[in-house]
Parts: C-alpha cells; sequence; structure tokens
C-alpha cells in the first residue's frame, strides 16, 4: 500500500495556527506512508496537478488531503484523484480548517490535533475500498411548490427549458405576496401592471399544469425519481364550468375575513381574493359558509347559470413523479401582536405596511383612499416605524428583513402623492438601502417628498383623544421626541410561513432557527439544499425582495434544467451492501429502512437473504446497527473504517 | 519517528465525538467558519447519521482509552434520513443507562442534537463537556481491588 | 392553606410609606398569606450602595436572602427597588459561583441559593386564587374609576419581572378586578413618574408628574393605584406643585393597590391610614360619604 498524505496552508488560514511542515514531518511516520508534502492552495489548479503528479510519480494508490472541511472540497480533490487515474473513493479528508485553525489560537495545540486528524484520515484510507457508482434513469418533470414571483419565475424558465412543470400553490390563486403590493420600489412600476402578465403566461402555458388550492402532502423518492403525493383541497366548486362571473359572490350572505387584503375590509365565503387571481375561479370557505354551519342557504349552487357549485365535494391525493423540485414558499408577514408597546390590534389606526399596501392599491378595500380605519378620515400625519419583527433580539428575530426599508420610503411617496399636504414621519434604526437605484430613491424620498427621517426606536403608542402618540427617541438629537399622528404604519418584518418546518422534513431539507429554509453553501451554493435536486428560490430561503425573488427563480431553474440535462445520474457508492454469506434472513434491515430500499432476494433452495437496492439506498447506516450477524453494511464508513479511525485518534 | 497519540501529553484528557453529516458536522464547521473558538481536546469523527452509531463504537472507545465520548446528530423530526436520529435517541438513552454497570461514570457520555447553523450551541456544547469531562479527570482503565 | 413569606418591608415601608407596611399586612392576612418579617433585616443595597459598590451592594441583599433562608421561606418585598435589588443580587449568586463564594466571605451566615424571591405583586398574581379576591370583597368598589400604574420598577427590567409582560402589564388591572372597580385604560401605566430625579431636576419631575395626571384626568380615572413608595410620594405630594407650575387643578388620589384592597374587605379608612395623603380620597365605595375631615 502507498499512501500520499498533502497538507494545504490555505493562504495563513491553517498555516497561521497550525505549523504545516511539522504536520508533513509526522506523516512521513505514519504506516503506509511514502510520500508527504505541503502546499500553499491545494484546491487551487496548480495544487490539484501537485496531487495528480505525485499519484503518478509515486504510484499512490491512497490519498489524504489534509485541508478544509469534505463538504467543501471532497468533490474537487476525489476528481483530481480520479483523473490520475485512481478510484475517487480512496481518498479520504483530514478537516484542519474549519474544526482546527479556526477554532483555535494555540498553535501547539492545534499542531498537534492537525497531525492526530491526520493519522485518523491515513488509518481509514488505508482501510478504503475501490467503490463504483451505480447509473439510474432521471425523470424530467420539474414540481415548483409556492406560486408566488419566485415560483412563477422558476416555472416559466423550466417549462422554457423544455420540460413539463407541475406548480403547486395552497392558495386558490398565484401572485402570493407581490400580488398584494401597490408599487415596487425603486422604479414605482405598478406591482399588478407587471406581476399578472406573468401570471396569465403560466396559466397559457401548456408545459406548466397549474395546481391551485392544492398543498404536497408527501415527497417519497430521491433525486431524478421523486414521488410526490399531492392534496387537492375541496373548493365545492367545479372549476371546469366556473367562470369566475362571481354572480354568487354578490349574493353570498356570509361575510368573512379577507386573507388577501390582510383583513382590511370583508370578503364572502364564496370569493376571488381579487380580480385578475389565476386561475379565475371561486372557491367556497367551509368553516364560515352557511350552510356548512347551520344546514341551509345554497344561495350560490341558485345563482350560478353553469351549476358549479358541488357541496360534496371532498379533498383528494394525486400522485405525480418529477425529476426535482424547487421550494418557492415565500414569507408571511411578521404578526406585530407580539409588540404590546405599539398597541396592534388595541387601536385601529395601527396598521401593518402589508394592510396600508392594500389600502394604498386602487384595487383595494378602500379604493385606493387613504383612510383611518377607525373613523375613515384621512390621515394627515402618518408615522412609519422600521424593524417591528427585525433586528430585535429581545423579539428573537435578530435578522433584518431587507425589503422593509425600502418599502417605508416607498410607502412615504406614494403617501404625499395621494394626501399632497401630509407630513410622514419615518423612524429607523439604519436605512439599509444596497440595491441599484436604492440610495437614490430613498434620497427622492427625503428631498423631493419631504419624508422625515427620525433615527431612533419607537417606546410606545397610546390614543390620546382621537390621535395617537408615538413616543420615542431622536437619536441623533439625542432627546426624546414625541408625535400626535393619525395613522401609524408598522414595517412588519419577513417570516417565514408556519409550516415551513413541517414542509422541510416532507422534502428533508434543513431549516435555520427561525424557519428558512438551508442552503448547501451560503456564497457558493445559495439554491441548492443538502437534499440533491430539490432547490430554494425566494424568501422561504432568506429575506429578500422581488429583484432577488426573481433572480433566485432563474437561478433554482437553471439548476433544475442542469441536473435534468442527462438521461441518467450517478448515484453515489456511499450506500449500504449485504454480505450474503452472512444474512441470516431476519430482515431486521428491511424493518428500520427509512427508504424501503431492502428487497428480499431468493437464493437456492428458498433460502431468503436481504438485498440492497443501491440507486434507492442513501446510506444512512440505520441497517448495519440493526443487523445482528454484521452482514449490512455502509460502504465508506464500514466498521473496520470506524474503528481504525478511533484506533488512529486514541493510540 | 513515534506515531502515537499527542492529545494526553499535555491536555491531559481526549474526547472522541461522533457527529452526523448532515447537521452536526455542519454546525462544527459553520462554529469553525464563523471562528469560534473552542478546547482543543476534542476529535471529531464524521458518520453518515446518529442512527448509524452501534452503541459499541462509544464503549470500544472508552475501552480504548477516551475519557469522553460525545455523540450529535440532527434534531429529533430533522433527520436528513427521516428517522436515524429517533433509533438513535433511544439507543442512546438506554446506553447511558447502562455505563454505571460497565463502571463508566454516565457523565463521560453525552448525546445532544446541534443542526447546520447552530454554531454557537456546537460551542458552548463542547466547551461545556470538555470543561465537565477535565474535572472528571482521565479515565481510570482497571477497577482497582482493594 | 395559608401560604406564608419571608416579609421584607424595607426602608421605605419603615417611613414614609407605613400605609403600604399597614395595609399590605391587613390585606395579606385577609388572604391567607402569613408573613414573617425577616428578624434583623438590613438595607436592600438600592440607591446609594449599588452606585458606590456592587459587591457591598450585593452583600447587602445577601444578608436579608440568608436570613430568609434559615426560616425555609421565600422572600416577599412590596417595595419594587427593594424586590429589584433583592432578585438581582440573587440571580447574580445563583448564576456564577465566583460571585457567590466572595459574598458569602464577606457574610456571617453563608447564602446557600434556597430563596426565591417575589414582589408583593406577584404574589397577589401568582399565588393568590382570583375568587379568593371576590370571597373577601364586603364593600364592592362600584362606580369608582382606576388607573392603574405600574412605574418602571413594576414591570422592568424583563428578567426581573419575569411573571408579566415589560410593555403592557396587567397583573394589577387582575389583582383589583374582583374588587368591582371599574379598571381604566391607563396607556402610561409603565412611564417614568420622574422621583429618581426629585432632587436634582424638579423641573423633569414636574413635567413628568403632570403628562401623568393630565392622562389620568383623560381617561377618566378617580384615583390612581400604585404599587411603589415612590410613585405614590411622587405623584401625591407634587400634585399641589404642578398645579402651582402648569396652572392645572388636578386632584387625583395616589392609593396603594392594597389599601383599595383593603377598602373593598371592609377595613376602615383609619386603619388603613388614608388619611396620611395630601390628596384625600373622598370617594368611599358603597356611599357618598367623605372620608374623615382634613380637607384642605
Amino acid at each position: 500500500m502507498r499512501i500520499g498524505v498533502f497538507v494545504c496552508h490555505c493562504g495563513s488560514n491553517i498555516a497561521g495556527t497550525v505549523d504545516c511542515p511539522r504536520v508533513v514531518e509526522a506523516a512521513r511516520g505514519f504506516p503506509h506512508v511514502v510520500y508527504a508534502t505541503d502546499y500553499t492552495y491545494l484546491c487551487a489548479e496548480s495544487g490539484q496537478d501537485l496531487i495528480k503528479t505525485a499519484i503518478q510519480e509515486y504510484s499512490l494508490d491512497r490519498v489524504v488531503v489534509s485541508s478544509c472541511s469534505p463538504k467543501m472540497h471532497e468533490e474537487t480533490f476525489r476528481r483530481a484523484a480520479r483523473q490520475a487515474g485512481l478510484n475517487p473513493y480512496l481518498v479520504e479528508m483530514a478537516n484542519i480548517r474549519e474544526q482546527c485553525s479556526w477554532i483555535h489560537s494555540d498553535k501547539e495545540a492545534a499542531t498537534r490535533k492537525a497531525i492526530d486528524l491526520v493519522r485518523k484520515g491515513v488509518f481509514k484510507v488505508s482501510r478504503d475500498q475501490e467503490l463504483f457508482p451505480s447509473f439510474f434513469k432521471v425523470n424530467k418533470d420539474v414540481l415548483v411548490i409556492g406560486g408566488g414571483i419566485a415560483g412563477i419565475q422558476a416555472a416559466l424558465d423550466a417549462a422554457q427549458g423544455g420540460h413539463r412543470v407541475t406548480l403547486v400553490e395552497k392558495d386558490q390563486t398565484i401572485g402570493g405576496n407581490m400580488a398584494r403590493l401597490d408599487k415596487t420600489f425603486p422604479t414605482l412600476d405598478c406591482s399588478s401592471c407587471i406581476l399578472t402578465p406573468r401570471m396569465v403566461d403560466v396559466a397559457v402555458n401548456e408545459s406548466i399544469e397549474l395546481l391551485a388550492y392544492h398543498e404536497v402532502e408527501e415527497v417519497k423518492g430521491y433525486v431524478g425519481n421523486f414521488d410526490v403525493k399531492i392534496r387537492r383541497k375541496a373548493t365545492y366548486v367545479d372549476w371546469s364550468k366556473c367562470t369566475g362571473c362571481e354572480e354568487c359572490v354578490g349574493k353570498c350572505p356570509a361575510r368573512i375575513y379577507d386573507k388577501f387584503n390582510q383583513g382590511l375590509g370583508r370578503t364572502k365565503a364564496i370569493s376571488l381574493p381579487f380580480p385578475q387571481a389565476v386561475p379565475k375561479k371561486v372557491t367556497i370557505k367551509k368553516d364560515f359558509c352557511h350552510f356548512f354551519l347551520k344546514g341551509k342557504c345554497r344561495v350560490c349552487e341558485k345563482v350560478c347559470q353553469f351549476e358549479a357549485i358541488n357541496f360534496d365535494d371532498q379533498d383528494q391525493i394525486i400522485e405525480r413523479k418529477v425529476g426535482a423540485i424547487v421550494v418557492a414558499t415565500g414569507y408571511e408577514a411578521f404578526d406585530p401582536i407580539a409588540y404590546l408597546e405599539y398597541g396592534f390590534g388595541k387601536y385601529k389606526d395601527v396598521i401593518t405596511s402589508l394592510q396600508y399596501e392594500r389600502m394604498v392599491s386602487a384595487s383595494g378595500p378602500t379604493m385606493g383612499h387613504i383612510k383611518r380605519p377607525s373613523d375613515g378620515e384621512e390621515p394627515k400625519t402618518i408615522v412609519f416605524i422600521s424593524c417591528v419583527g427585525s433586528r430585535d433580539r429581545a423579539k428573537g428575530r435578530s435578522y433584518c428583513s431587507v425589503a422593509c426599508c425600502m418599502a417605508m420610503a416607498k410607502q412615504a411617496i406614494l403617501t404625499k402623492e395621494h394626501i399632497p399636504d401630509s407630513t410622514s414621519y419615518l423612524f429607523y434604526i439604519d436605512i439599509r438601502a444596497g440595491g441599484k437605484g436604492y440610495e437614490e430613491f430613498v434620497d427622492r424620498a427625503r428631498e423631493e417628498y419631504g419624508a422625515q427621517y427620525v433615527r431612533g426606536r419607537v417606546s410606545k403608542i397610546y390614543q390620546k383623544g382621537k390621535k395617537l402618540v408615538v413616543k420615542g427617541t431622536d437619536t441623533l438629537l439625542g432627546m426624546p421626541i414625541e408625535i400626535e399622528a393619525d395613522l401609524v404604519v408598522l414595517a412588519v418584518g419577513i417570516a417565514p410561513p408556519q409550516d415551513a418546518p413541517e414542509l422541510a422534513q416532507k422534502l428533508n431539507i434543513s431549516y435555520d432557527q427561525y424557519g428558512f429554509f438551508v442552503e448547501s453553501h451560503p456564497k457558493l451554493r445559495p439554491v441548492e439544499t443538502n437534499t440533491t435536486g430539490v432547490f430554494l428560490a425566494g424568501a422561504c430561503q432568506a429575506p429578500m425582495d422581488i429583484p432577488a425573488s426573481v433572480a433566485q427563480g432563474s437561478a433554482a431553474a437553471a439548476k433544475a434544467l442542469g441536473l435534468l440535462a442527462k438521461d441518467e445520474l450517478e448515484a453515489s457508492p456511499i450506500v449500504a451492501s449485504v454480505e450474503i454469506k452472512r444474512c441470516v434472513g431476519c430482515f431486521k434491515c428491511e424493518a428500520v429502512c427509512p427508504f424501503s430500499a431492502i428487497q428480499r432476494q431468493e437464493l437456492r433452495d428458498g433460502i431468503m437473504v436481504s438485498n440492497v437496492i443501491s440507486t434507492v439506498c442513501k446510506g444512512c447506516g440505520l441497517c448495519g446497527v440493526a443487523c445482528p450477524t454484521g452482514a449490512i453494511k455502509v460502504n465508506g464508513f464500514t466498521d473496520e473504517q470506524i474503528l481504525a479511525e478511533m484506533e488512529a485518534l486514541l493510540l | 519517528m513515534d506515531i502515537s497519540n499527542t492529545l494526553d501529553q499535555k491536555n491531559g484528557i481526549k474526547i472522541v465525538a461522533f457527529l452526523c453529516n448532515w447537521c452536526s458536522y455542519g454546525g462544527a464547521d459553520a462554529a469553525g467558519t464563523a471562528r469560534l473558538k473552542q478546547p482543543p481536546q476534542v476529535r471529531i469523527i464524521r458518520i453518515p447519521c446518529s442512527g448509524w452509531i452501534n452503541p459499541l463504537y462509544p464503549l470500544k472507545a472508552f475501552n480504548e482509552g477516551a475519557d469522553g465520548v460525545l455523540i450529535s446528530g440532527c434534531h429529533p423530526g430533522d433527520c436528513h434520513y427521516a428517522e436515524g436520529n429517533y433509533y438513535a435517541r433511544r439507543r442512546l438513552e438506554v446506553l447511558g443507562h447502562f455505563l454505571p454497570f460497565m463502571g463508566i461514570d454516565p457523565q463521560r457520555f453525552r448525546y445532544s442534537w446541534i443542526s447546520a447553523t447552530e454554531a454557537q450551541e456546537w460551542q458552548a456544547l463542547i466547551t461545556e463537556f470538555t470543561e465537565k469531562i477535565r474535572e472528571l479527570g482521565p479515565i481510570k482503565k482497571h477497577v482497582e481491588v482493594s | 392553606m395559608t401560604i406564608k413569606y419571608a416579609y421584607y418591608p424595607g426602608c421605605s415601608l419603615e417611613s414614609l410609606a407605613r400605609e403600604y407596611n399597614v395595609s399590605t399586612r391587613l390585606v395579606c392576612q385577609d388572604l391567607d398569606i402569613e408573613l414573617v418579617e425577616i428578624p434583623d433585616w438590613n438595607c436592600c443595597g438600592a440607591a446609594p450602595a449599588c452606585q458606590v459598590d456592587h459587591m457591598l451592594s450585593s452583600a447587602l441583599s445577601a444578608r436579608n436572602l440568608a436570613l430568609a433562608e434559615s426560616f425555609k421561606l421565600n422572600v416577599m418585598a412590596p417595595c419594587p427597588k427593594c424586590f429589584n435589588r433583592l432578585k438581582e443580587a440573587d440571580l447574580e449568586m445563583k448564576d456564577n459561583p465566583d460571585h457567590l463564594r466572595e459574598i458569602n466571605n464577606l457574610l456571617e451566615k453563608p447564602y446557600h441559593k434556597g430563596v426565591q424571591v417575589k414582589s408583593l405583586l406577584q404574589v397577589l398574581y401568582q399565588d393568590v386564587d382570583r375568587e379568593l379576591i371576590s370571597c373577601r370583597v364586603k364593600i364592592p368598589l362600584e362606580g369608582l374609576r382606576v388607573a392603574c400604574y405600574y412605574g418602571c420598577m413594576n414591570a422592568r427590567p424583563a428578567d426581573i419581572n419575569d411573571f408579566q409582560n415589560p410593555e403592557d402589564p396587567t397583573s394589577m388591572e387582575e389583582i383589583l378586578a374582583p374588587l368591582g372597580a371599574e379598571l381604566v385604560d391607563y396607556p402610561l401605566k409603565t412611564y417614568c413618574c420622574g422621583a429618581a430625579f426629585g432632587l436634582a431636576r424638579v423641573d423633569l419631575v414636574l413635567r413628568l408628574a403632570n403628562e401623568l395626571l393630565e392622562m389620568a384626568t383623560l381617561v377618566g380615572a378617580d384615583v390612581i393605584a400604585v404599587a411603589c413608595p415612590l410613585c405614590q410620594q411622587n405623584l401625591d405630594l407634587r400634585q399641589l406643585q404642578v398645579n402651582a407650575r402648569y396652572g392645572t387643578r388636578y386632584n387625583i388620589p395616589i392609593l396603594y393597590l392594597t389599601q383599595l384592597m383593603g377598602l373593598a374587605f371592609g377595613h376602615s379608612s383609619k386603619e388603613l391610614w388614608l388619611d396620611k395623603h395630601f390628596v384625600k380620597f373622598r370617594k368611599l365605595p358603597g356611599a357618598t360619604q367623605a372620608v374623615s375631615s382634613g380637607a384642605r
């Protein structure tokens, strides 16, 4: 056996804390090591060439690369080994950057730890076996979850790439939160004017199957071969007959909370969220419908000329097979009820920025007239408060929601346009205007539209007669400030949907403490997840504004197209395999396998043993622990290899 | 050249940690990327899933001279393989109860859940665990017969 | 079932807030709460001590806690500043073993972290059944409009007053609700009364007091209920000064919540020392009778 050890300096990232030449010196003393060297950047082309040359020159048959985390560059070095004619699975990495040099400052201790980690790598690699990937066929269809602007963009791009797309939206229309906006920053484009054509594009695209009012129920399988169960929620309306004439809506007697308008105004138990909805079909909200609650009414049924009402409708599960999934489930506005000091919910004239957006919108419940919800009067003094549910550790929301500063500036401009004799006060911590044309936009709000920016937090809002007293601090003047406002708008932050963790668990992807989905790498793989074939787009990954969401939608589609361009994919050989001689056919492995990857196989004389379907197995190793005879093991993580690692550390 | 381990020469204690590839190993990496300082006595072995841990591994580690063993996986419910950590939780809980029977202080054994984003939690965990093991001191290999 | 607490009155309740002391004892007796005054208690370590020497201040608190510990009782303090100081010292000692060791070096009798510190508000809010309060009411305070004012210390800091929301506390309202009084929404309930600047910046104190009294008038309060000696003193004593400075004619009695409870429980105004206040409380519950003489 001839092992080569390569120690990376990573500039000063490793070499600053770890004495690399000493690690090399120690490595030369390890069993079977015939060659060891160090280099400034092994991942660079010259570094990879160094490894390739050494493999050939010294006839190396095993390699240990001691550098960063395997999550960063394992692929890189395996590829280099393959190019030099070595089986890529005979390469091991010792993580001496993330788990050594970056977390220690004592050079002596770090160097000794690095030596241990390299020894661990050497001991493991000497037990490595050549492994060969298998190949499997790929389904070319794409599933997009979420029909906001990011999902719409991803669906359109994937369809344009020649794939069939299934777009699942949980609401009855696509459009997402962007449909709620009146104008968009920094151009003041009318939001619906740029969004609705895209929505229609989705509806008329023959490659896109739009499943509105559906939710993803279950996801099984793996990249290239996902089996998805989707729940069609009962609409109680036959959408093939409904024309969206809204005859029924006018006659429906049940007035209910209007989710689309964020609770400003009311809608009906049978309704269309907004006139440009796609698909333009009504649904009955069972929980509020008089017929379902009291057993009589059926007015909608009577007025519908197309006989579309069907009170017997029920949820249905449909199944789709897809090769890649784009998750674009967007965000929910932060619920400011947690800020008792702002009195949201207690004072009618304290509203959220999204409610304000509906109020300013010509198609909103007030027909574009800005009115105080309490008495319908036009407000003259309006206070905007930023960072409600953002940058606030006390409320468990440390992150910046990115879009609110700009949205607030936009709303101040719109306010001045609607009510020329009004004054807007904008309380802020910092103005975050990082984007093309953003800073200029804020300047315009201030200079042309007279927006009064006050740097400081608001501590309390209370009612005094008809006015709302806003108390806060102007931290630039170092003085308390008090404004008597007619209307207060809370610039609420971007929060992940409450059911985000549930969906993450269905998809086997990670989510962070807030519920945002976690990308593979924050910089280099921003739209991929740790589950191959599942991609992220839009605000479900992190707070982002419309341009970023659209860019990510396209990026996720491009990643999916790249993946699906191949007819066959390589399955990782790091999977379980059965040593038939030792299998006693107890099938405990079958019972614990979460992926149904165990097959029963008949040998001569009807003896049954386990067999692993290698393209289905994901290599979790649950079977290996369950097996009483040690017949089943995961390649690349065998008992022998782990014991060797332990031995290396505890010698 | 002496190839033996350098761990116990100065710091006195050795801790072996088994971390699942998807959550906890990522969490430890994230702690590194954030330059969160940690005690240098911990050596990490990467495994696919906490459910992969055969209870014999920690025992073997103790037998070979580890002073502490830590196992960490994804939070229950968030397993990359859907249910691996549920198996881990049951097995490791039982293992903890058996350790005194084998003459091992159960405080030397710990299992936990750290996600890929919980860098600070990882730092806090291993700092605290190392401190605990340091308090307990090196493990005695053989029980003295009095 | 009797609840038992080690009672820490503190300096204020021995002097300027004696009526708070008296009424607290009466009300607790009515509600089956046994108070055992900590023998030989000393200063809690607030104001001067904590400004000068953190260690001294903590040690003063710790001595009181150690005394209570020897009776195996949790501590209840009506004065919010005492409560803050005692609890903060307690938490720090529980949190930091080194700190505890240093403190215990200063004490004759060491403290073993075996005590919980609660405020009077917390005890009435958490330990007393609202039904029991209703049962004890003999003269409902019907028609009396009460504004509950917490000030700074009865709601903050959040980790000390962890039993209610620091931005909109409601414990006092919930305790007083069974008395039958009408509880008005008082938006300034957590605002500063300015007492801390009582000597240095009288102008500031008057401005703040004016705001509070103006708001109380605006929401139609007959009386302001408080649970802090300094709030009581500041709003009561300075009402005339405020009237003189701002040309106002406020005449709003400032009562401890225990005094209101005592009235509803049937105690006389004499028992409750209502006479001690500058702004007299004339609107007795159940009748229109005037309280004692003493009109100015």
